[in-house]
């Protein structure tokens, strides 16, 4: 791991460096090897061949998920397919695929970047790793294990389901790393509770690597007490690699982007303008060595900031701020956005709840309808039919007062939210003239 | 004071059902059973036999129950019988949340009462017995 220290206290003028050589690769690579590029950067009158600073990237056009969809599924190869060797594919809701293709190479760089994660939970061969994220298409799975393998863990391929299974594992083979969904590991939580077993002293859990949704601080404050081990926040899209675009240190203060693999920048989500350090904006990422699919201005719709100053840590690689959200988990509620997360913030206010909960929207008389059912916390003591009632009005006026927006508030029996074993469902849009 | 045991339950078909079908597989013999509803749930008050055990099984079927304190009152099963615990009770100045009868053999009822507050409650139960009715336990629910 010595080769990953040296490049993660690097003094940022020789990461830019390094990202202003790959950057003016991969656009011209792009351009020389991909239809849709010489096409897109030929339209906006942007010359590949005369990029001199990073700050001149932003006059080439984006790239969104349409266009990779629209390209579907080769297009966006720039190597021939026999250097190819390995596809990953991001789920469409439409239907469609996005394919990322993946060299030799770009395998490895993938291995290293998540390996960053096991880094930064000072972490490595001594440490067994279970990956409990879906193995397959989805880069969840073999993203981490190949983290897990590179950093030296023993690295066990669970996927994700069965979970008491899963417990079993980590009870009897002392995993000291967890990697699946957050709320996965909330349920692998809540389940070994039920079990009867207590975490603190049948699991060797240290450290959780937990990406692919969006959590509240409140949420991984309480799965950290439930398992007790520390909670690191990984970013990744199947677009750009998957998991390890970047990972939380052991600061948990922001999650340093791998930057000599990608160049990040911030815009403005609506106007398409590159935002300074510290405002909150689309990340856009441009891959920099990367060779079977590399992209130059990936649109991520992922809401966030580049966290302005150095860490804590010592490492040089900047840091973007835990997600907002995506721009395309925004719900327009008449005419108001709403992101899930807010209500989550909301809900974590008050220890009644538990952290399950579903948004549903409906059309009632032409117009929407938001109910959030959510459970209730064991230990509650809801004998007294009004403290229900108290509960759902007072969690119905916070909702008021954080979204501007009315939400009825329903309580339900518990487990009636479903358990997912991937990313969670938390919005269910049953709206007239939506979808 | 005897333990009675509360259940959440959603307003939907089948559910009080399977509530029931539940306790009976494991042989736990209801005394009462009444239901405070909403329009979206409700909220079942069950005393029975063997409340601790109740409340595992429950759990376990991922029911979200719980157990409560409440007073068991013996009165003659004739009439009048509750009118004069009542009369007592207002005399009293009880703040009592909920309450319900059951009968429990031919000449003897049950009124389950929930008062409010642990201390209120221990305190009103006194009252009560000084008052000459019988306060119930668990052993004789069973
Ligand atoms: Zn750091």
């Amino acid at each position: 791991m010595s080769r990953q220290q040296d490049i993660l206290t690097l003094p940022h003028d020789q990461i830019e460096a390094i990202q202003l050589e790959g950057v003016k690769k991969t656009v011209i690579k792009c351009y020389e090897n991909v239809e849709f590029y010489k096409k897109s950067f030929d339209a906006a009158g942007f010359n590949p061949y005369e990029i001199e600073s990073l700050e001149d990237l932003a006059k080439a056009p984006f790239t969104t998920k349409q266009d990779l969809r629209d390209n579907y599924p080769y297009g966006f190869f720039a190597v021939p397919l026999s250097e190819v060797k390995e596809i990953h594919m991001s789920s469409g809701t439409t239907g469609i695929a996005t394919v990322g293709g993946y060299t030799d190479h770009d395998l490895e760089i993938w291995g290293d970047c998540f390996a960053r994660g096991v880094e930064f939970a000072n972490g490595g061969a001594d440490d067994v790793m279970q990956v409990c994220y879906g193995y397959g298409l989805f880069t969840g799975g073999l993203g981490a294990h190949y983290g897990g393998v590179a950093a030296g863990c023993m690295t066990i391929p669970m996927s994700a389901g069965n979970t008491e299974r899963q417990i079993r594992v980590m009870r009897e083979l002392g995993t000291t790393i967890l990697c699946c969904t957050p709320s996965y590991a909330m349920h692998i939580a809540d389940t070994a509770i039920a079990m009867g077993l207590d975490p603190k002293k049948d699991f060797k859990l240290r450290a959780g690597i937990h990406g692919a949704e969006a959590f509240s601080d409140n949420f991984r404050a309480d799965l950290e007490k439930k398992l007790d081990f520390k909670v690191l926040d990984v970013y990744g899209l199947t677009e750009t690699m998957g998991p390890g675009v970047a990972i939380e240190c052991w600061e948990q203060n922001g999650l340093h982007l791998a930057e000599d693999h990608f160049f990040a920048e911030i815009i403005d989500p609506d106007t398409g303008e590159v935002l300074p350090d510290g405002e909150w904006g689309e990340l856009v990422i441009t891959t920099i060595d990367r060779e079977a699919t590399p992209v130059v201005r990936y649109r991520t719709r992922d809401i966030t900031r580049i966290i302005p100053g150095e860490c804590a840590c010592g490492r040089t690689h900047r840091r973007i701020d835990r997600l907002h959200g995506r721009t395309d988990d925004m719900l327009i509620i008449r005419g108001v956005n709403v992101f899930p997360s807010q209500i989550e913030d909301v809900m974590k206010t008050m220890p009644e709840l538990s952290s399950w909960y579903v948004i549903e929207l409906t059309t009632v008389a032409h117009l929407d309808r938001v109910t959030l059912k959510v459970e209730m916390e064991q230990g509650f003591d809801f004998d007294e039919i009004r403290q229900i009632e108290r509960l759902q009005k007072e969690l119905e006026a916070k909702l008021k007062t954080a979204l501007s927006v009315g939400v009825k508030v329903k309580v339900v029996e518990p487990k009636s939210i479903p358990r997912s074993e991937g990313k969670a469902k938390r919005v269910i849009d049953l709206r007239e003239g939506v979808n | 004071m005897i333990d009675q045991i509360t259940v959440f339950l959603e307003n939907s078909e089948g559910r009080l059902a399977a509530l029931c079908r539940t306790l009976a597989w494991a042989n736990i013999n209801m005394r009462s059973l009444v239901i405070a509803d909403t329009t979206d749930y409700g909220v079942v008050r069950i005393i029975c036999d063997d409340p601790q055990r109740a409340l595992d099984v429950l759990t376990a079927a991922d029911y979200r129950a719980i157990s409560t304190k409440v007073a068991a009152i013996g009165v003659p099963n004739e009439p009048g019988g509750l009118a004069r615990l009542l009369a007592k009770l207002d005399e009293l100045d009880q703040n009592i949340e909920y309450g319900y009868c059951f009968s429990l053999s031919g000449d003897m009822a049950c009124d389950v009462l929930k008062i409010s507050g642990a201390e209120e409650a221990s305190a009103a139960a006194k009252a009560i017995e000084d008052a000459g009715f019988k306060l119930l336990k668990q052993e004789d629910i069973a």
